[in-house]
């Protein structure tokens, strides 16, 4: 395996409306602070990757307009999943892996202030029992809260400490939409409340992926990226156990989580009940610093937040602040998939 | 600099789904007021049936009958409905476990309100008069005091009149905001002017602009004017008639260079017959009263334009 590291990381401040600002807009600047930060132009990066969905500003092939902010043309080696940019991520690392590249761009982008979030991300769901009920993230999330109580793992006092927890820690977080104390709100839907909810908004995220040496010359503390794996469950929501999620638990295992332990973690946990999930799949207790950033409970542009879960611990590391880090990462309803990585710092390593 | 605009935008489109033998035989089942799920070689019973097995992803297809009342596994009070949900008044979605199935369904309880409902509590389905074989055949759950009832029998999923496909329409509302370069030229436009965007890289003007140039991955911010006449670089004859189109055929559709632009837009070409329509020919925009962008472009008279002048640009 060679060595990959995260050598920068840029992101926009996260905000409730961009409407003066189309995708490619809102992007460019991201781009040209971690191209900036490394000293590289496009053409010597090696792959570029990118992260969105047309869904939620109902545009359609936005990722192709977007690509006129890299500078895509004469032609880029250029891929794009439609799912969060911390997949987009993991593609770029299996690049570099095969020896294909020593470079990457890995960048996400969601808009979601044009539409309704709640009902545009029902339109992922399976089209045959779920679509057609329209059942939207926030009961999906609810459900699965519901669960957890039933279950003895937490309650609604417990759900608005991680919530006052994520918000309080945003307050040092510059790029935040939502910092400081919010009230934990009425229902949304019960059990969970505003305050258990994300903020909808607009943001975007790049980061730049660099093999060996390519790594060390480009920043003084590269993030090394000692595990990165990710899972999925089966895909009908009544057939789960959703008070558990074994495939992050699988995830980790393979990233190397379990082999040492880590200092931070940055958890995609875009409701609070879902902090309690990852928490015990991811057995962590009190002696790790969890979302510093204040994670999705503070700012969820949706197909960049899981990126940005990568970036904040990476940067941490590039800052000398974490020594050794979880970034996790999800898409789907529930925790439907999650992704996990293992960040270390050099002297960690050794 | 202008405001930025919005408008509304709707984007309305039906999934067309067929329907395997597993979902066929289960929604046309939910028609006939029939439940059915599938057993797996584990002798699992999952309602919802699934055509594969979750675990060992082995193809399933024993069916099993299972009952109308079932056990609700979680639930989430839901205090304000959104459109297309199943009920338009207040009502808790429920995780189902139905007698004789081992997993649960997805669907909406009626429920006076959110003290009334608790993990455990007993439901039956509320079927829908009018039934297509979908999973809103389902109308919603209700309470039921009654105790389980019903062991899985065996099915064989034969019902005449299959159900073999579905389709689900969907409609996302939007506010569409086009962003600053375009708003400027929507705006410039609404003056019957045609303003691009120029690199300050590489100096190319697009037209229309898209807000960053795509060789250099800039911002473009130098508004530039042009045309309004330019050149046809390529074109096209149409035949046939496009849908809700009201036009004549054969017209001519054209890439234009207007002067000053690095890049060819494409519009209609009027007021000559559709085969003296050349590459080179120079046109100019014809305006119609209350338009917000050309209507077409027709021939100006001057002398065509050398190939040498636009053939970077075709
Ligand atoms: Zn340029």
């Amino acid at each position: 395996m060679r060595d990959v590291a995260i050598v920068a990381f840029a992101q926009t401040d996260h905000l409730r409306h961009t409407d003066e600002l189309s995708e490619v807009e809102m992007l460019m600047p991201v781009l040209h602070r971690v191209l900036d930060a490394t000293g590289l132009r496009t053409s010597d990066i090696g792959f570029t990757c990118s992260g969105s969905s047309d869904y939620l500003a109902g545009r359609a092939f936005s990722f192709t307009m977007a690509l006129d902010g890299v500078g895509a043309y004469p032609p880029i080696s250029e891929s794009h999943v439609e799912m969060d940019g911390a997949w987009a991520l993991y593609e770029a690392w299996v690049k570099i892996q095969t020896g294909q590249a020593d470079t990457a761009l890995v960048y996400s982008y969601g808009k979601s202030s044009p539409g309704t979030v709640r009902d545009v991300l029902t339109r992922q769901l399976d089209p045959y029992y779920l679509g057609p009920l329209w059942p939207d993230s926030v009961a999906l999330a609810a459900l699965q809260a519901q669960a957890l109580i039933d279950a003895g793992d937490t309650d609604e006092a417990a759900l608005a400490e991680i919530a006052h927890r994520s918000r309080t820690a945003a307050a040092d977080n510059p790029h935040a939409q939502v910092g400081g104390p919010v009230p934990a709100g009425d229902y949304v839907v019960r059990p969970l409340r505003t305050g258990d909810c994300p903020p909808v908004g607009d943001g975007a995220a790049a980061v730049i992926l660099a093999a060996g040496d390519t790594a060390r010359a480009l920043c003084p503390r590269p993030a090394w990226i000692r595990g990165i794996d990710h899972r999925i469950e089966a895909h009908g929501l009544g057939v789960r156990e959703l008070t558990e999620s074994p495939s992050t638990r699988l995830a980790a295992t393979r990233a190397g989580l379990f082999r040492r332990p880590v200092d931070t973690a940055e958890l995609h946990a875009p409701f609070t009940s879902q902090e309690v999930v990852l928490r015990k799949a991811l057995g962590l207790d009190d002696s790790v610093n969890v979302n510093p950033s204040g994670g999705a409970l503070a700012a969820n542009p949706v197909m960049a937040a899981g990126l940005i879960r990568l970036g904040e611990a990476a940067a941490r590391i590039h800052r000398g602040e974490s020594d050794r880090a979880l970034a996790h990462a999800t898409s789907g309803p529930c925790l439907q998939q999650n992704l996990v990585a293992v960040l270390e710092g050099e002297s960690a390593h050794v | 600099m202008p405001e930025a605009l919005s408008a509304p935008l709707v984007v309305e489109f039906p999934f067309t789904r067929s329907l395997g033998p597993v979902q066929s035989a289960f929604l046309t089942g939910l028609r006939e007021r029939t439940v059915l799920g599938v057993r797996t070689a584990g002798g699992k019973v999952l309602v919802p049936p699934v055509e594969y097995d979750p675990v060992t992803a082995e193809e399933i297809r024993e069916l099993t009958e299972v009952a109308a009342t079932g056990t609700v596994t979680t639930w989430a009070w839901n205090p304000a409905p959104r459109p297309a949900q199943p009920l338009a008044t207040p009502f808790a979605w429920v995780l189902v476990r139905l007698d004789g199935a081992d997993t649960a369904l997805l669907h909406a309880l009626a429920a006076p309100g959110p003290e009334t409902v608790r993990t455990g509590m007993r439901v039956r389905i509320r079927w829908a008069a009018e039934r297509t074989g979908a999973i809103t055949d389902i109308a919603c759950f209700e309470p039921y005091d009654g105790e389980e009832t019903g062991r899985p029998a065996p099915h064989d999923g034969v019902f005449t009149d299959p159900v073999t496909g579905i389709v689900t329409p969907a409609r996302l509302d939007y506010r569409y905001t086009p962003g600053r370069a375009q708003s400027a030229y929507l705006d410039a436009l609404s003056r019957q002017r045609i303003v691009g965007e120029r690199c300050p890289s590489c100096h190319k003007v697009y037209v229309p602009p898209r807000g960053a140039c795509p060789t250099c991955g800039v911002a473009t911010t130098e508004r530039v004017e042009v045309g309004p006449r330019g050149t046809v670089t390529t074109f096209c004859i149409v035949n046939i008639k496009a849908k809700n189109l009201d036009m004549d055929v054969p017209y001519v559709y054209a890439h234009i260079a207007l002067d000053g632009a690095d890049l060819a837009l494409h519009a209609r070409i009027g007021g000559i017959p559709y085969d003296q329509v050349r590459m080179g020919l120079r046109v100019e925009p014809v305006w119609t009263e209350g338009g917000r962008h050309p209507d077409h472009y027709r021939p100006t008279g001057e002398p065509d334009a050398d190939y040498d002048a636009y053939k970077e640009l075709l």
